[in-house]
């Protein structure tokens, strides 16, 4: 992929606005706006339980994540939009949004290579009934071999069951793998880097680098820079209290990673007693 | 053009010639000798027998355990019995059985067949309504080579009248008619089903099929198998089909009987969908003898109410025995399925695992016995059962029994009852899956350690099935 490759006419987009989530009845986001064009690296920070991955289970469509108030579009090449919260997961999968997560399911019994087989070819035909042909499985095959050695993966690999006795660094290799072969136009990408060495945090981000191109839009979830290393921000963004409270460069990623939230937490005072009250109500269930 | 069920005026001679009864007219103009009649008497067991033109112990061994049967008391546990023992046919000679047209098969039941795309052929015969599938033709040579190496092959009706002395030998000593009701009843009134003896050191490489034989007698409601395999021989039974069988009676009681012998291997076999107005009660036991291996692998899915418990009594030391279940429940269906194994001497092994799923409101029990006698020290158990329960008005049930009369033994019992997590299922469908073809992978998971076990066609029409019966076009 090379810098010169066709970006489409009109910049397709994801379009977040007022983005209000609730999960068992407590708010968790209270309005995050965010865009994310195709080809674009997005940065979101932010302390634990501030509401990162809430947004990603929200745009991908996890039924325990109840949309409140607010929006997710999708802007089309075409210049028509779509209704990404009136889609379900596997449809949003279709339309190309992908979610790599930050503890994947383990599925016993099913083989990383059949489970991909399906999943791609839903992907790549939105309009294939069930009980339709499958990919060719040679030709699968062919790109499951290569992507998997793109990613220093061992061919066996393919034939182990989904995340099942995975470690901790296999999991989120996989979770790229995936990435890979799915080729989405919008990736969120949960704490990719969490439970993953020095060196496999640089080989992810140089992996993520190549499979994104200029192609895919990105949001990245997490709590270091080093990720990002391949990946430079055009925006990083800070949650706090279930809202993003400040955008930056990739500058920012850098104070936060060394520095911690304090000075954020004091800009933002009404966010930081969100987020205060969020964790009381957290830690309410587990003292009653 | 065809003679209906209840039509017995024109029923075919005693010893019918399948090979002519045209394919589009199943009548006959022999004179009839035997008019089929509903419910269960000394009259009707004695017509039986002498339909079949048995010997004089066989019919006695009818009768007695007809007796047995009138004496026994329906069980106390398992499902729900409704079953009118004198509203059933227990006697339909072959050309009635099949004395059926296509038409009347149920549309459910044809259109499985396509999904599964069984042959035409075969799908006439599994519906009941073939008279007679080629396979004398297409499988004589096989036949031919198991003979060259002394291996019996044939119907259990056969085998009374050629090879008499072998199977009285052996014949209700595995399971007698005093063991339970429905033993009891199939002893009585049992036609059909498979014999096969293996001779010493004689190893069958591929699996035995019922297909290899299959004729008019083949796949009766009170089939009686009985499987030999003598010292050191080898054999692998596979028994049934995985498309949905279809019966206009309601009752289906089997008994199998399996004597291993001394190094002796026996696996045997069975997925079974039957329609759902079906009462599947079998009774399936084996003896291993020294250093044996028997291992039953155990597929239930569809009727009304199965309780199937393969047994393994490992008789000597050395003995093994494995038992593979899988019970899938439905709507209006109860699987009480499990598995027996007994240790009746040291040193002996045994493994029980059991996958149920339950589904619509379908309800899936395991009921197990693992029992030590005294003096079987150093014995070996394990049971593992994992139940897997799709909607909140499913059911799952476990009964493991646990009798140990030993000390110096090894007994591992693990139980486990999983919903299809959300999880899971959002999991998958973030990658482009919906909802039924996540939930059809995950059930297709929980069994795939049974399905591996499973020859490769009826791996992946297992595979197929559940496909179906998750669609829920099944039944």
């Amino acid at each position: 992929m090379t810098a010169s490759a066709a970006r489409p006419m009109i910049h397709e987009r994801l379009v977040i606005k007022g983005l209000h989530v609730a999960v068992e009845g407590q708010e968790i986001l209270k309005g995050v706006d965010l865009t994310i064009g195709r080809g674009e690296v997005h940065a979101l920070m932010g302390p634990n339980g501030s509401g990162k991955s809430t947004l990603g289970y929200a745009i991908m469509g996890h039924p325990s994540y109840e949309v409140t108030a607010g929006s997710i579009e999708m802007v089309k090449a075409d210049g028509g939009s779509a209704d990404v919260l009136a889609m379900e997961p596997d449809e949003r999968a279709r339309a190309g949004i992908f979610l790599a997560f930050q503890r994947p399911m383990s599925i016993p019994g099913v083989r990383v290579a059949d489970f991909l087989r399906h999943s791609v070819t839903n992907v790549r035909n939105p309009d294939r009934k069930e009980g339709e042909e499958l990919m060719p499985m040679r030709e699968f095959r062919d790109e499951l071999k290569k992507k998997m050695a793109e990613l220093s993966m061992d061919p066996e690999f393919a034939r182990r069951y989904v995340n099942d006795g995975f470690s901790g660094g296999e999991m989120k290799r996989a979770e790229i793998l995936q990435l890979a072969m799915l080729r989405p136009k919008f990736a969120i990408l949960d704490e990719t880097d969490s439970g993953l060495d020095a060196d496999a945090v640089r080989l992810a981000s140089q992996s993520i680098a190549r499979i994104g191109g200029h192609e895919m839009g990105i949001l990245i979830i997490t709590h270091h820079e080093q990720l990002l290393e391949h990946n430079i921000p055009l925006q990083t963004h800070v949650m706090l209290g279930g809202r993003i409270v400040e955008s930056g460069g990739p500058e920012l990623a850098a104070e936060l990673h060394k520095k911690g939230y304090e000075r954020i937490r004091a800009a933002y005072p009404d966010a930081a007693a969100a987020e205060k009250a969020m964790e009381d109500a957290r830690a309410e269930p587990a003292s009653a | 053009m065809a003679t209906g069920l209840d039509d017995s005026t024109t029923l075919a001679d005693a010893k019918p010639e399948i090979g002519e009864i045209n394919k589009y007219d199943f009548r006959t103009d022999s004179p009839a000798v035997f008019k089929a009649r509903k419910g269960i008497d000394a009259e009707i067991v004695t017509q039986i027998s002498e339909m079949k033109k048995e010997p004089e112990w066989m019919r006695e061994f009818r009768l007695k355990s007809l007796e047995i049967f009138e004496s026994k008391p329906m069980p106390n546990w398992g499902g729900r019995l409704g079953i009118d023992f004198q509203d059933i046919y227990y006697y339909l000679k072959p050309t009635e059985q099949q004395g059926k047209t296509w038409e009347e098969v149920p549309d459910a039941i044809k259109q499985t067949f396509d999904r599964l795309g069984i042959p035409e052929a075969e799908r006439k015969f599994l519906a009941g309504v073939k008279a007679q599938f080629e396979s004398e033709v297409v499988y004589g040579s096989l036949q031919e080579d198991l003979a060259k190496k002394g291996v019996i092959f044939t119907d259990t009706d056969t085998a009374v009248r050629e090879h008499s002395d072998l199977l009285r030998e052996y014949f209700g000593t595995v399971i007698p008619p005093t063991d339970n009701k429905f033993a009891a009843l199939n002893s009585a009134v049992w036609s059909g089903g498979s014999f096969i003896y293996v001779p010493k050191g004689v190893k069958i490489e591929f699996p035995l099929q019922a297909y290899f034989r299959i004729n008019a007698e083949s796949m009766g409601q009170f089939e009686r198998t009985l499987i030999i395999v003598d010292e050191g021989a080898q054999v692998h039974y596979v028994e049934g089909c995985t498309a949905p069988m279809y019966s206009t009676e309601s009752l289906h009681s089997a008994v199998v009987e399996i004597i291993v012998k001394k190094h002796g291997r026996c696996r045997y076999t069975t997925i079974q969908n039957w329609a759902n107005n079906i009462y599947n009660l079998v009774t399936k036991r084996a003896m291993a003898y020294e250093g044996a291996l028997m291992e039953w692998i155990d597929g239930n899915l569809g009727s009304q109410l199965t309780m199937k418990y393969p047994a393994v009594y490992l008789m000597e030391p050395g003995a093994r025995g494995e038992i593979l279940s899988i019970a899938f429940a439905s709507a209006g269906q109860h699987q009480d399925a499990g598995a027996k194994i007994v240790h009746a001497a040291p040193h002996t092994s045994g493994r029980i695992v059991s996958k149920s799923i339950s589904k619509n409101g379908g309800r899936a029990s395991y009921r197990g016995l693992v029992k030590v006698e005294p003096g079987a020290k150093k014995s070996k158990s394990s049971v593992v059962c994992d139940a897997l329960i799709l909607d909140g008005h499913s059911r799952s049930d476990t009964y493991p029994y646990i009798e140990i009369e030993e000390q110096d033994v090894t007994i591992g019992h693990e139980a486990s009852v999983s919903k299809i997590g959300e999880e899971q299922l959002f999991y998958l469908m973030s990658r482009g899956l919906s909802e039924a073809e996540a939930s059809t992978m995950i059930v297709g998971g929980f069994i795939e350690p049974l399905v591996k076990e499973l020859p490769m066609e009826y791996a992946v029409e297992m595979n197929k099935l559940i496909q179906l019966q998750m669609e829920g076009s099944v039944g």
